[in-house]
């Protein structure tokens, strides 16, 4: 499903990303974790353009990204409609409904006809917990709604894989959980995921893999039944090893 | 008394304008530098420096007096109130002798006869006034000929400067110009307008004469005397010679005092409620089309300067630099006379092209700024959900901007409402032009002036109003947070 080859990124005279190389196959559900400045964020950006990067390649949902390059427009939108993303900060369009958030980019991305968008918003808000809420503005919502909102809206291009970036960092620990019930329940519907978090139990429980990201590369990759209870590195040693205290 | 002559107050005192002018040795005159060669212009070679027969007759005529003649630059359409307000000793610029003025101010004996001319274009099928009937003919504002175009079935087309209404007339925007014998020779039939003709025959004959206030017998009386001394040594027929305007009718007899034609309006009627809601009219309709093409103007140039390549947004920076970097008027001036040659448009397609193009400018700043105020986050969201930067801009950006926009745009508006008012330089009677002259009409500006801003509130008030909304509507997420 994504498949990374000696990816390499710098910006400036700092490198971001070195050498970084990783598989993932359908299904999987990945925690990446490590410290903050990392490049955990920017592997993420880069795995749907969001970022470009200097040398290496990465094929992901059937789409082949190369260096430097933006990708060609079609390139472009067949990879974002395969590959979903969701920020920490929810991004959510303020001027529109929670319905509208969700049916926009259907609707005029793949030209899906609005009743049809429609109906598909309405089954996801169902999935994610927030039928009800439809026809409110992203405002009117707490962030953990607004979180599963995004849920929602990436899920509505159908995506082969769903990229998150910290989605519960920004969030009350008390809307934490909503979130994560969430990723659990996409998780165990086979969802191919990518989730950078600080939360423990996602890594321990969730997860089908932990990647511990340090100064650009992968410092540690395996079941989380290794490299959380057993860290080899000491980088995962000392990060798993705070996160405990 | 210094204070008194520096403020430029009456006194009570008739004999004392008289005796101020000689204690202070220097008589002010007002005058509109506007109204050019010959009448009175500065030297090209020192700017600080008069020249023409009416600076020589008011040098002459100051040195008879024993002081010095000072001038005092005024709006020509101004000068009678300006004097009668106390703003200078007498008012001496062209000032031809009418009933009305006669009533408003003591009026001297004459130093010029003029005549109407009619000028028409080379070929054209007329030869008298009459001929005219409904057709457009130019004149400046508040002229004898503008009051004798107004008791015709003509459409007078108003200019405030002498060469603009001999180059509508080369251009066909009119099809003739009535206007004194001094400036029709002077601008209108010379070799290098060989289209233009003056007619043979006066329409009119009138006089020059020196405006004084009615509280100053004293003064009128030793102008009259020195101009009737210039007359007899024949020094006015030298200062006429010299300017090469010395003709027989200088000899007399002189024409009587043209009677008021009746044409001018004396109280703000029903005729006037309508003049005025027109100008309204046409202040409303050539804001609003102008506005309408300044919004998406102000887009494209925002876009180019926020999202476009280097060419882009050099291209756009330019434009807005220059349209906003020099006066509208000269904008103005450049598209409707300057232009002309190559691409003659009509006063009100001219107005709404030149405005709309100016304010383009400003929206264009508007939209940059509410661009460049949105989230980053929203365009990495909309760019994840596969929208290509078309759509982003559309669905995303712009109404979201929008909404940052309206207040200023709301702003801008109603300063375009009221910029509106320039247009009347390229002979666009719109409401404050309207008002202007209804001023002069009625002698007063308390009622023109209340009636005109009210309609230009009763214009902008609702504009605003119904801006409020829009702005609550769109704004429905963003309540504004207590403090
Ligand atoms: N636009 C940029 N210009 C320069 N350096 C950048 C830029 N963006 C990121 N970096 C640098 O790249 C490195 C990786 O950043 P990244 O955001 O990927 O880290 P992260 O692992 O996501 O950290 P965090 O846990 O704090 O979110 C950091 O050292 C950061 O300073
Ligand atoms: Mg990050």
């Amino acid at each position: 499903m994504i498949s990374v080859r000696t990816l390499c990124k710098a910006h400036g005279a700092r490198a971001v990303l070195t050498n970084v190389s990783a598989e993932v196959t359908k299904g999987e559900t990945i925690a990446i974790v490590g410290p903050s400045g990392g490049g955990k964020s920017t592997l993420l950006r880069c795995l749907n353009a969001l970022d470009t990067f200097d040398t290496g390649e990465v094929v992901i949902a059937g789409v082949t990204l190369r260096p430097r390059s933006g990708g060609a427009g079609e390139t472009l939108r067949a990879l974002r409609t395969r590959v979903g993303m969701v920020f920490q900060q929810f991004h959510l369009f303020p001027h529109l409904t929670v319905q509208a958030n969700i049916t926009l980019a259907p609707r005029v991305v793949r030209n899906v006809a609005p009743a049809v968008a429609a109906r598909r918003a309405h089954e996801l808000l169902d999935r994610v917990g927030l039928a009800d809420r439809w026809d409110a503005y992203p405002h009117e919502l707490s962030g953990g709604q607004q979180q599963r909102v995004a849920i929602a809206r990436a899920l509505a291009q159908d995506p082969e894989v769903l990229l998150f970036d910290e989605p519960t960092s920004a969030l009350d620990p008390e809307m934490r959980g909503e979130v994560m019930a969430v990723i659990r329940d996409l998780a165990a519907g086979g969802m191919t995921m990518l989730v950078v978090t600080h939360e423990m139990h996602l890594a321990t429980e969730i997860a089908t893999r932990v990647w511990v990201i340090d100064r650009g590369g992968i410092a540690e990759d395996g079941p989380p039944a290794q490299v959380v209870e057993a860290p080899k590195s000491q980088v995962a040693k000392d990060y798993f090893g705070r996160l405990r205290k | 008394m210094a204070v008194c002559a520096a403020v430029g107050c009456r006194s009570a005192d008739p004999a004392s304008t008289l005796a101020q002018i000689r204690a202070r040795g220097v008589l002010t005159y007002g005058a509109d530098l506007q109204g050019g060669e010959p009448y009175l212009y500065e030297d090209p070679k020192d700017p600080s420096h008069l020249l023409g027969f009416e600076v020589d007759i008011m040098d002459a005529l100051a040195r008879r007096l024993g002081v010095r003649a000072q001038m005092k630059q005024y709006a020509w359409s101004n000068l009678v109130p300006s004097l009668q307000r106390g703003d200078f000793d007498i008012a001496m610029n062209g000032l031809e002798a009418t009933a009305d003025r006669a009533q408003q101010i003591t009026l001297s004996t004459p130093y010029f006869v003029y005549a109407e001319t009619l000028a028409v274009r080379r070929g054209a099928p007329y030869h008298t006034l009459a001929d005219l009937a409904g057709k457009r003919v130019g004149t400046l504002n508040q002229t004898v000929a503008h009051d004798i175009l107004r008791a015709q079935p003509v459409e007078p087309v108003l200019y405030e400067g002498n060469e603009e209404p001999y180059a509508d007339l080369v251009q066909q925007r009119t099809e003739a110009v009535l206007l004194d014998n001094i400036i029709a020779r002077r601008y209108g039939c010379i070799p290098s307008k060989p289209e233009v003709v003056c007619l043979d025959g006066d329409v009119a004959l009138g006089t020059y004469v020196i405006g004084t206030r009615k509280t100053d017998p004293e003064l009128a009386k030793a102008i009259d005397e020195a101009i009737a001394a210039m007359r007899a040594d024949g020094e006015l027929e030298r200062i006429l010679r010299k300017a090469n305007l010395w003709d027989a009718r200088q000899t007399g007899p002189f024409p009587e005092v043209a009677p008021d034609a009746g044409v001018r309006a004396r109280s703000f009627d029903f005729e006037q409620a309508k003049l005025f809601a027109e100008g309204a009219g046409y202040t409303l309709f050539i804001s609003l089309l102008a506005f309408l093409l300044a919004v998406p103007i102000g887009m494209l140039l925002a876009v180019a300067r926020v999202y476009g390549g280097p060419l882009a947004r050099g291209a756009a920076r330019v434009y807005v630099e220059l349209f906003r970097g020099t006066p509208v008027l000269l904008q103005l001036y450049v598209l409707y006379y300057g232009l002309a040659p190559w691409w003659s448009l009509g006063p009100v397609t001219a107005a709404i092209l030149g405005l709309g193009l100016n304010y383009g400018a400003y929206e264009a700043e508007v939209y940059r700024g509410a661009l460049l105020g949105m989230p980053r986050g929203q365009t990495e969201a909309a760019k994840a959900l596969g929208l290509g930067p078309w759509q982003t801009l559309w669905h995303v950006l712009v109404p979201q901007a929008m909404r940052l926009a309206l207040p200023p745009m709301t702003n801008d508006f109603v300063s375009l409402l009221k910029d509106s008012s320039l247009v009347s330089v390229i002979t666009v009677i719109e409401l404050t032009k309207r008002m202007t002259i209804a001023a002069v009409d009625l002698r007063g500006w308390l009622v023109p002036g209340l009636a005109c801003a009210l309609l230009y509130l009763a214009l902008s008030v609702p504009l605003s109003e119904l801006a409020r909304r829009l702005e609550r509507r769109l704004a429905r997420d963003q309540r504004p947070h207590a403090l």
